[in-house]
């Protein structure tokens, strides 16, 4: 992705950087080393399923919770010792959109406002700004708890980066949007890591993987993969292809058979099958089917995208545990 | 300053909270006029049957006396004990009179004349205080009797006659309303600080909006200090009521200094916030905070000494009402309101609730910080 390369090469001033950051609650380790770096103007995205210690990584980030092992440094502070300046300088937005249902737009807004330390002088044009951005305008006297999941998303964004920090945490924003919401919120992220802010989030959605400049793979506690998009997919070596055959779920089975397939799944009436060690898939595909009997009756390589290096990733940490 | 913004998001989020908000007015006002007018353990016209055995002037003029005190409405005459226990039983008198014969003449000749007051032991309470009102009238008038009587014979000129008279100082004619009313600022201030807070913290943790607050860089201090700021207003509005409506509805006085009460009651309503914020780091939802608060609530009402005197309880209970803030609150709201005490009269109880708030203090503190991290 050219634009997250030019944003590495634009400032490579770091953000975030932890080294051997890890977390255990009593026996259980729920971050272990992990060792990253987000740079200003980036939006950074951590990916793993759930109780992978995303959220552990993230409230170790922005001071409430003390690292067991490791250390990290956060805006310019250490996380450990330096927690309160940490909250000082970030924004931080949660799926469940914490704000008060039963206060106003505006009046969200301003508790957050003054809890964030916006002078009073300079905090209602600083609402009116954040407002007209957000275009919540004709919804100022709106009570929160009455607005859509979309809007209450925005109000939340527009509460979360009130007083301007310069890095933004946000765990799984998008959960629960629809689609055209989602788009929205995703033009308005880059825009503002256009201005220099720098943007954490975890996500599920893999679509919104592919939005991020760099990824951090995150199994188990443990940092498996991190890099831009491409570079991540491209370390994989697999290759991607789409097929529509007759009996499809037999020649899935067929397929999952071979060594050199990594993962099948079906859509609808087509298989979509990613290959391990760039072997080609349609030879491959061909060697599945031919004993069966069968012939694809339309094939075309396809992209191979974050959420097939996620699964075969996962796939391959979970082979090598068991 | 956070602690500003804090107050007035409570205020406007208490705004939109109508139910709460009609029940924190309401409240005070209604449970003043429920123990102001219907518990009243001052009993008045105990209906009395009387059991007339001597038939004379003085024994007519005792049983109109009795009557005349207004605690005693006779319901009539019976001629024999049996008819007594019908009336007692059937509940047409509480109180049966029985005057022996030759009641008249015993008094003026000066020998014991013993009158019999039988009472319905089945409802203590309202008996009670007429058989004290009885006995001291009937000394009252033996006395005065006696001195009539030495007056001729003895070296004693034919003096006024001397009454001897119990009197009561502070509450002369035993209202139990002087007596609630007061007691009630504590219970109200007890029932509305503690699951306010309680119910105030306990809400930001169940909406999920703690979570965004732990993030931000406001400090638990300026936290908990605005959100229960706006319910130490509240709780000052609420004694205001109490004390303005029991003075106009029940001609409650307060003798002693408005200002004095003010100052005290911030240490007992500090000590029920600090409870109420104990309670929010037990509880997990508003509904739990609820039920604790009630369940708190109970032993302070029977215990203090809002209702039932703390002197005829038993030691154990005793130990348990001293614990209470309340026990001490009440004790330096009625003094002030009702005796007119002045600080150094209420220095102990003052130190009591101190001690009481600091450990509350320090309690909720340490397990606020463990919950919230």
């Amino acid at each position: 992705m050219t634009e997250a390369a030019s944003a590495e090469a634009a400032s490579a001033e770091p953000v975030i950087v932890t080294e051997h950051l890890s977390r255990r609650f009593g026996d259980l380790v729920a971050v272990q080393d992990v060792s990253l770096t987000v740079n200003r103007g980036e939006v950074f995205g951590v990916l793993g399923p759930n109780g992978a210690g995303k959220s552990t990584t993230i409230r170790m980030l922005c001071g409430i919770l003390a690292p067991s092992g490791g250390r990290g440094t956060v805006v310019g502070h250490d996380v450990a010792t330096e927690p309160e300046a940490i909250k000082q300088r970030i924004g931080y937005m949660t799926q469940r959109f914490s704000l008060y249902e039963d206060l106003s737009v505006w009046e969200n807004l301003w508790f957050f406002a003054g809890i964030y330390g916006v002078p009073r002088k300079r905090r209602r044009a600083r609402l009116d700004e954040v407002i007209e951005r957000a275009g919540l305008g004709d919804r100022r006297t709106q009570l929160a708890g009455t607005l859509s999941g979309g809007w209450k998303q925005r109000v939340a964004l527009a509460s979360a980066t009130i007083h301007q920090p310069p890095l933004l945490f946000l765990d799984e924003p998008t959960a629960g949007v629809d689609p055209v919401s989602r788009r929205e919120f995703w033009d308005q992220i880059h825009r503002i890591a256009t201005e220099g802010t720098t943007v954490l989030m975890t996500t599920h959605y893999m679509d919104e993987a592919e939005r991020c400049h760099r990824l951090a793979f995150i199994f188990r506690g443990r940092l498996l993969d991190t890099g831009t998009p491409a570079q991540i997919v491209e370390r994989r070596h697999l290759r991607a292809a789409e097929l529509e055959v007759d009996r499809a779920t037999d020649a899935a089975d067929a397929l999952r058979a071979l060594p050199e397939v990594d993962a099948v799944a079906h859509y609808g009436n087509l298989l979509r099958i990613a290959t391990r060690g760039d072997a080609d898939p349609e030879q491959v595909a061909r060697k599945a089917l031919e004993p069966l009997g069968l012939t694809m009756r339309r094939y075309h390589e396809g992209r191979v995208t974050v959420e097939d290096a996620f699964v075969s990733m996962v796939a391959d940490e979970s082979r090598g545990a068991a | 300053m956070r602690i500003g913004v804090v107050a007035w998001k409570e205020l406007r989020q208490l705004r939109r909270d109508r139910p709460t908000l009609a029940m924190m007015a309401v409240l005070p006002v209604m449970q003043l006029l429920l123990f102001g007018y219907a518990i009243n353990t001052d009993v008045r016209n105990i209906p009395m049957v009387v059991y007339d055995q001597d038939h004379s002037a003085a024994s007519r003029d005792l049983s109109r006396s009795l009557e005349a005190t207004g605690f005693y409405d006779v319901r009539g005459a019976v001629r024999n004990y049996a008819e007594i226990e019908d009336a007692l039983r059937s509940s047409t008198a509480k109180v049966a009179l029985v005057i022996p014969a030759r009641y008249a003449s015993h008094v003026a000749t000066g020998r014991s004349a013993q009158v019999q007051l039988i009472v319905d032991g089945s409802d203590p309470q309202s008996v009670a205080s007429a058989t004290n009102t009885a006995a001291s009238l009937v000394a009252a008038r033996s006395s005065e009797l006696i001195v009539r009587r030495l007056g001729p014979t003895g070296a004693v000129d034919d003096g006024p006659p001397i009454s001897i008279e119990p009197s009561t100082w502070y509450n002369p004619d035993l209202r139990t309303a002087v007596f609630i009313v007061p007691g009630l600022v504590g219970v109200i201030l007890t029932m509305t600080m503690v699951m306010l807070t309680a119910m105030a913290i306990v809400r930001e943790r169940e909406r999920g909006t703690l979570e965004q607050l732990i993030v931000s860089p406001i400090k638990n201090v300026e936290l908990v200090v605005g959100k229960i700021l706006p319910y130490i207003a509240i709780g000052y509005v609420q004694v205001t009521l109490i004390l303005v409506a029991g003075r106009l509805i029940f001609d409650v006085p307060i003798v002693g200094s408005v200002l004095l009460l003010y100052a005290l009651a911030f240490v007992f309503i500090a000590a029920n916030l600090a409870l109420g914020l104990f309670f929010s780091t037990v509880a997990t939802t508003q509904q739990q905070a609820m039920q604790m608060s009630f369940f708190f609530l109970l032993p302070n009402i029977l215990l203090s000494g809002f209702m039932f005197p703390y002197d005829a309880m038993p030691r154990p209970a005793q130990l348990i009402a001293e614990a209470l803030p309340l026990t001490h609150f009440l004790r330096i709201v009625r003094g002030i309101t009702l005796k007119g005490a002045t600080f150094p009269d209420l220095a102990g109880e003052l130190v009591w609730l101190a001690a009481i708030l600091g450990a509350l203090v320090l309690f909720a503190s340490l397990r606020f910080r463990k919950r919230i991290a």
